[in-house]
C-alpha cells in the first residue's frame, strides 16, 4: 500500500519527504493519503469480492440521470445469465431500492441522512446485510452527485459514469474529477436527442478525452431499449475480465487509482 | 461539502502520528492538495477546526500546499503544466497522457510537540 513504500512520492513532492527539525519539536514525515482509513478498507471490500469472484461496479452521476432506470433494464436483460444484487445509496427513503426488488433482486438501501456520498465503511456495513452467495455482479448505486462520490474508494473494480442528454455536453470539463475515474462513460436518455438541440454526443466525449481519459462512451436509453446491448456486452467482457483476474489471484481498481501503483513500479 | 468527511479523517491520521511518535501535540501539519483530488483547500481549512476540536491539535497550524497539474505524455513524453479540465499534453497536444501531480491528497509531514508547554 501506498503508506508503507512511499509510491505517494511524485517529482512535486520528493523535496518535502524530510523536513529539518525544530527546538523542542519533532518533524515527521508522514506522506500518507489522507483518506487512507477509507483506501483501506475500500481494499479489504475488494478482497471480499474477488474471494467469491464477483464485479463490483459504482455507479455515479448527478440526480435524475438515469441510473435506477439504467438498473432496472439490465437486471431484466440479464436476469436469466447472472446473479445480481445492489446497493443502492441515497440521502432518505427506500424508493430505490423497492424498484430493484421489485425486478426480483436482491437489494440493499443505504440512507446515508445528509451525507453526500457513500464511503467503504458504509458499503463494507452494507455488505453484512447482504447474502453475496453466487452473486456475480453487484452495482452500486452511489448517491446522485457529480462531486463528492468520486474521492471515496468503495472497493469497486470499475466505476460507470452516466451522463444523461437533459444535462450539458460539457459536463465532463465542468467536473473533471469526477469524470477523470469514469472507467466507463455512459450517455442517457438518448431517444430525447431528437426534441434536445444543445446535446452533442461527440462533443461529450471530446471533453472526456481532454481529461486524458480512454474510457469506452456509450449511448443509450434504458426506458426505449436503444443501445442497450453494447452496454449489456461491456459488462458481460468486464465479468470475464474479473473471473481472470480472480483465477489468477490478481484485482483492478477503478482507473483513477492506477497513478500511484504507476510509480511504486517505476521506483520500485 | 465532503471536506468535513475529509477533515476528520486527517484528524484520525495525526492522532495516529502523535501516538506513534509519544507527542504532547500537533503543532503543525502540513497537507498537499492537487485540484484533482476534489477537495477544496478553503473548505478543509474551514472544516478543520470543527473536526480538530477538543483534540491534541486544535491549535496546530494546518498549511496547506496545493500542487500544480503536471502531465506526462505517452505519446511525445514531454511534461508539462495542464489545466484542471484539460489533461493533455502542452507540447503535441495529444491526450494521452498520465497526471504525475494535481491529484494528490496527502498529509505531508507534521510538526510534534515533543515536550509539554
Amino acid at each position: 500500500m501506498c503508506d508503507t513504500c512511499g509510491c505517494n512520492l511524485t517529482p512535486g513532492n520528493r523535496h518535502l519527504a524530510f523536513k529539518p527539525v525544530a527546538k523542542g519539536a519533532t518533524a515527521v514525515s508522514v506522506l500518507k493519503g489522507l483518506l487512507q482509513k477509507n483506501d483501506d478498507q475500500a481494499g479489504h471490500n475488494r478482497e471480499h469480492f474477488d474471494r467469491r469472484g464477483i464485479l463490483a461496479i459504482n455507479l455515479m452521476s448527478s440526480p435524475g440521470s438515469g441510473k435506477t432506470a439504467l438498473l432496472e433494464a439490465t437486471l431484466t436483460a440479464l436476469k436469466d445469465e447472472f446473479t445480481c444484487a445492489v446497493i443502492e445509496g441515497d440521502l432518505e427513503t427506500e424508493n430505490d431500492a423497492e424498484r430493484i426488488r421489485a425486478k426480483g433482486v436482491q437489494a440493499h438501501q443505504i440512507v446515508t441522512g445528509t451525507a453526500c456520498h457513500l464511503d467503504a465503511h458504509l458499503v463494507h456495513d452494507a455488505l453484512h446485510h447482504m447474502n453475496l452467495d453466487g452473486v456475480d455482479i453487484l452495482f452500486i448505486e452511489n448517491v446522485g452527485n457529480l462531486v463528492c462520490p468520486a474521492s471515496f474508494d468503495l472497493g469497486q473494480h470499475l466505476n460507470v459514469t452516466l451522463l444523461s442528454t437533459t444535462e450539458g455536453d460539457d459536463k465532463p470539463a465542468k467536473y473533471p474529477v469526477m469524470f477523470r475515474a469514469a472507467d466507463a462513460m455512459l450517455i442517457t436518455k438518448t431517444d430525447l436527442l431528437a426534441v434536445l438541440d444543445d446535446f452533442e454526443p461527440a462533443k461529450a466525449e471530446s471533453h472526456l478525452r481532454d481529461l486524458a481519459n480512454p474510457a469506452p462512451v456509450m449511448r443509450l436509453s434504458a426506458r426505449k431499449d436503444l443501445g442497450m446491448d453494447a452496454w449489456l456486452a461491456w459488462l458481460r467482457n468486464e465479468l470475464a475480465a474479473q473471473r481472470a483476474r480472480v483465477a489468477l489471484g490478481q484485482s483492478r481498481r477503478p482507473a483513477i487509482q492506477p497513478d500511484g501503483q504507476t510509480y511504486h513500479a517505476a521506483t520500485a | 461539502m465532503h471536506e468535513l468527511a475529509v477533515a476528520q479523517a486527517l484528524v484520525e491520521q495525526v492522532e495516529d502520528v502523535i501516538r506513534q511518535h509519544h507527542a504532547v501535540s500537533a503543532s503543525l501539519i502540513r497537507v498537499r492538495i492537487g485540484p484533482l483530488a476534489g477537495v477544496v483547500p478553503e473548505l478543509l481549512g474551514s472544516a478543520f477546526p470543527l473536526a480538530a476540536a477538543g483534540s491534541r491539535m486544535e491549535h496546530a497550524v494546518l498549511d496547506l500546499v496545493t500542487a500544480p497539474i503536471k502531465v506526462r505524455c505517452q505519446t511525445c513524453g514531454a511534461e508539462t503544466e495542464a489545466a484542471m479540465n484539460r489533461l493533455v499534453c502542452g507540447a503535441c497536444g495529444d491526450w494521452h497522457t498520465q497526471v504525475i501531480s494535481g491529484d494528490e491528497l496527502l498529509l505531508e509531514s507534521v510538526e510534534l510537540e515533543t515536550v509539554p508547554t
